[in-house]
């Protein structure tokens, strides 16, 4: 089958890659870029294992095409924090054991990334409801919504701070 | 220097993070940042993809295979089949249980999804144009799913291969379609009580089908390199070791030119136990192309066609006095294994431990009979979140006692604390064999009888039902009681063992100059976070923190022989050895530092984190300080460096136990249940760390949850599989999945190093009972005594329905 070019921001850096036009976003992401945090769980848009960022909406990167991509600005797990600067979500989940064998785990901090910007100050409930899409088969999810709780809360804390500091 | 605070025992048993601590996980730096490296992150150089054409149909003659067209496309590079594989001996592989599976369908298919050819190609689009090109004539046979027509007289024949064999790997068969019949306890004497008992309970408790479906499915790379002949795998193996034994034996490649790895693993739960076809053909692939082979089943494939679990049919009787003590068990299991017998339990017990099944009561005499027979289904069979068969062992118990409640007319839980096996019976040997090591049934009971508030409860129910009744409400509450004993941590090589490998476990430790260390396991996590627990026992036992202790499993070429990760074995068996290991290494150090404080051997104690002088507590030598004087002085009589290997034969299993309950609201008109409640006390004796327990518990009554609320592989009468993909088969999401809340006791295990008994299984084995109970327990006023799970909103409708709610 024919390549076609593809280009799209991935995690702020300019990627282009020629692949088959039939090749899912979440291989080219894990087998052509290397960004291998977004997992294949189910290949069928029902377990969220390969959640990602793409154009500020969460994305089930495989079921959606490369060339969909095109010009897309995505993020990955890779791309939200860094060792020494977590994201408040990757702190929270290893705070609060909100993860067990990991395979979950970049598709739901992913999900939690869009969800607490959709709703920065959720209750429980709505935490549970909005990562309804991403399925986890370790930890029963009580920890996991424990864990994104708290990241809300560290993020509204920082955001004060620093409207005060601007203030 | 008198200035110097010795700081107290206290404060330096704190800065180890050893047992009893929550420690945080080490794992979790690379998993929350996409750092993980799990089999599909993996890519070689060179490396080719392969994927199968799978069977549709159930059960079918193979006619002829054309694998022309899949060849001439470019980008496909070889179409293995039988064919290929026989002259290497490969077409067929030995399974766990000592029969023998279908590597690529040998002139027959005998399941839905069973592999028939291997295509590999440059990548797995490539793979998937050859597979759809690879054109199978089939000719269709009769079908057998019902595992009670098995062994009809008339029955179609389903394995040809071994149709005159009159004796299996586990003793006699009376028809071509049985396996084994396997016995255990008392015949005569049980049939004589329940003959002459005052109450008997009968009924049927069917365990269906179901399937582990952890979220990374099954795989390998596998490369052959031929320059050096050796052969390394990578894969989702839960018994490394295991498996590059069984490698060896069939491929005969010496065992020291196999390694086998496991990195990261996306969950196990028993689905990655067993060796499949997808491994064997990439190793010969491997061999075939001389590049490495990726093979990565999709979530169909996994569901199709890796191990199943459960599918038992019991059928129970127990009979009692009039005031409720239990004088007899009787069981008779029919158990539909598949088309080849693949389960994953130790040698000498083909249903597992399903012996376990007198439970948590002291019941005097018991007999238990299984029967396995071959359907045209998928084989497996594995323990599914529990040690081997005792879920199902658990759920009958647990079942059986709420159904001679009703009979007797007792509440349940006074029937299950009338008939416990007390404290003071430990250890007790039941009358199907197994010695209990310890436990305190009635104090856990009571404790959560009481936190639960469980007469409140029953009063809540009595009003809810008079509501019903009045025609003011259409929901029923429904309280699920279990109490279960586990059996786990196999185990005692006298009685344990996986193709004839004794089930130890081992653990070596080396101590670098510095003080720090690596410790390696024969075992491997899929998530239980041994990186972190088992640096918590070394840190207890050795005095060095755990933060300083690297934990490394999964690699053959450098961890010791084990047995590997599943039946709640890590904590009883590698966790036992893990710490026999560190006593080894205190033992050497403290004639390290009596040479060092110039004492003798008797005359310095533990203390922490050192041996100091007795009597003289300011004169020690910390371990940081033995480990450097190991590596820099010459000692007489001990030889140089700091190191320790311990392979640990456990002496008796370890035996798990809780109390859980569970409330429910169900709408009897829509048959939707609404978990108001779940309440799950464990005492998995000694608790190395309290928030992965937690954790543990938490995964495994969700696992539960499905199970028993809506989780199954179901087949049609054609042999279709059902519920082959992720819209079918039930995973609880966060919504609709409760907050549960945990408690403990703790009765250490007498037998174990540090007391420990393992909890990540215990979730699920009594979780499941639980569950059931609660909405048996809704219907009970109007007469149900038993329904089959999955307990999912159109079954428990029409429980309704079927008892006249609906009018």
């Amino acid at each position: 089958m024919e390549k076609i070019n593809v280009s799209m921001k991935v995690n702020g850096k300019e990627e282009s890659l020629k692949v088959e036009p039939r090749t899912l976003l979440v291989h080219a992401l894990r087998e052509h870029l290397e960004y291998t945090g977004a997992h294949i769980g189910c290949s069928s848009s029902h377990c969220g294992a390969c959640t990602i960022d793409m154009n500020g909406k969460s994305v089930k990167s495989c079921t959606v095409f490369a060339p969909q991509a095109e010009g897309a600005e995505i993020l990955t797990v890779e791309g939200i924090g860094s060792p020494d600067k977590l994201h408040a979500l990757q702190e929270m989940f290893k705070e609060h054991h909100g993860l067990q064998c990991g395979y979950c785990t970049p598709g739901m901090i992913m999900r939690s990334y869009r969800f607490l910007q959709e709703n920065p100050n959720p209750t429980e409930e709505e935490v549970r409801f909005g990562i309804s899409g991403n399925l986890c088969r370790c930890t029963g999810y009580q920890n996991i919504v424990k864990s994104i709780m708290a990241a809300a809360s560290k993020i509204r804390d920082e955001a004060n701070v620093e409207k005060k500091e601007i203030a | 220097m008198d200035d110097v605070k010795i700081p107290s025992s206290e404060e330096r048993k704190s800065a180890l993070s050893g047992l009893g601590t929550s420690r945080k996980r080490v794992e979790d730096a690379r998993f929350t940042q996409g750092k993980g490296n799990y089999v599909d992150d993996i890519k070689l150089k060179g490396m080719l993809f392969g994927d199968f054409v799978r069977s549709p149909v159930a059960h079918a003659r193979v006619k002829n295979i054309d694998t022309s067209a899949a060849l001439a496309l470019p980008g496909v590079h070889a179409v293995l089949t039988a064919a290929d594989l026989e002259p290497l001996g490969l077409h067929w592989m030995p399974t766990l249980a000592g029969d023998k599976q279908m590597v690529l369908a040998d002139g027959k298919v005998l399941f839905q999804g069973q592999e028939v050819a291997f295509v590999v190609g440059d990548d797995r689009y490539a793979v998937a144009d050859g597979v759809s090109l690879v054109e199978v004539e089939y000719d269709e046979l009769p079908v057998v799913t019902d595992p009670f027509k098995a062994e009809l007289k008339d029955a179609p024949i389903l394995r040809e291969d071994i149709a005159d064999q009159k004796e299996g790997a586990h003793g006699a068969r009376r028809h071509p379609n049985h396996i084994f019949t396997w016995e255990a306890g008392e015949k005569e004497e049980t049939n004589k009580v329940l003959d002459e008992a005052e109450v008997v309970a009968d009924e049927m408790v069917y365990y269906h089908r179901t399937h582990p479906c952890p979220l990374e499915t099954c795989g390998c790379v596998a490369s052959m390199d031929k320059v050096n002949g050796k052969l390394t795998v990578w894969g989702t193996f839960q018994a490394p070791h295991a498996v590059r034994t069984v490698a060896s034996l069939i491929s005969s490649i010496p065992e020291h030119n196999i390694r086998i790895i496991s990195p990261d693993i996306g969950g196990g739960f028993g689905n990655k136990v067993g060796v499949y076809p997808g491994y064997i053909c990439s190793i010969v692939a491997s061999i075939v192309t001389g590049v490495p082979i990726k093979w990565v089943e999709d979530r169909m494939d996994n569901l199709m066609a890796t191990a199943f679990a459960r599918d038992y049919w019991m059928h129970g009787k127990i009979s009692a006095t009039k005031d409720g003590k239990i004088t007899g068990l009787w069981c008779h299991t029919t158990a539909d294994h598949g088309a080849f017998d693949a389960c994953a339990d130790p040698t000498k017990f083909p249903a597992g431990f399903m012996n376990i099944c007198t439970g948590s009561y002291d019941i005097p005499v018991a007999y238990l009979a299984v029967d396995g027979v071959y359907t045209n289904k998928a084989p497996g069979g594995v323990a599914y979140r529990c040690s081997f068969r005792v879920t199902e062992a658990s759920y009958f118990i647990e079942r059986m006692i709420e159904v001679l409640a009703s009979k007797l007319g007792m509440d349940s839980a006074e029937l299950r604390s009338k008939n416990f096996i007390k404290k003071e019976q430990f250890p007790y040997t039941s009358a199907l064999g197994w010695e209990y090591d310890s436990g305190d049934y009635h104090q856990a009971w009571e404790k959560a009888m009481t936190s639960v508030n469980y007469k409140q409860l029953r009063e809540d129910q009595k009003k809810q039902l008079q509501l019903f009744k009045e025609g003011k409400s259409r929901k029923l509450m429904g309280i699920g009681l279990s109490h279960f004993t586990e059996i786990v941590g196999a185990g005692p090589v006298k009685n344990c063992d996986i193709l004839g490998l004794g089930m130890f476990d081992a653990c070596e430790i080396r101590i670098h100059p510095t003080g720090s260390a690596i410790a390696r396991l024969g075992t491997i996590s899929q998530g239980q976070g041994h990186a972190t627990t088992f640096a918590q026992i070394l840190a207890s036992e050795i005095g060095i923190p755990a933060s300083d202790i690297t934990l490394e499993e999964g690699d053959t070429d450098t961890a010791p022989y084990g047995l590997g990760t599943y039946g709640s074995r890590s904590t009883p068996v590698a966790g036992a050895a893990t710490a026999m290991a560190g006593r080894k290494i205190r033992a050497k150090a403290q004639m390290i530092a009596a040479y060092l404080l110039e004492v003798h051997d008797d005359d310095v104690e533990w203390d922490v984190d050192r041996f100091s002088v007795k009597g003289a507590p300011e004169k020690f030598k910390t371990m940081k300080e033995i480990a450097f004087a190991s590596y820099n002085q010459a000692i007489p009589g001990v030889e140089p460096g700091l190191e320790a290997v311990s392979y640990y034969d456990p002496p008796n299993m370890t035996y798990p136990n809780g109390a859980y309950v569970v409330v429910m609201e169900i709408d009897v008109d829509t048959g939707v249940s609404d978990i108001k409640k779940v309440y799950a006390l464990d005492d998995c004796g000694t608790r190395i760390n309290p928030m992965i327990i937690e954790g543990q518990v938490h995964g495994g009554l969700t696992e539960a949850l499905a199970i028993s609320m809506g989780q199954e592989i179901a087949y049609d009468e054609q042999g279709n599989v059902m519920t082959g993909t992720l819209m079918d088969f039930f995973i609880p999401t966060a919504w609709e999945t409760p907050t549960y809340e945990t408690d403990y006791t703790e009765t250490p295990s007498p037998h174990h190093p540090i007391g420990a008994k393992g909890v990540g299984e215990s979730p699920n084995v009594g979780g499941v009972s639980a569950f059931s109970n609660a909405v048996h327990d809704a219907f009970k006023p109007f007469g149900l005594t038993q329904a089959h799970m999955p307990h999912d909103h159109w079954r428990v409708w029409k429980i309704a329905k079927d008892l006249g709610l609906h009018n």
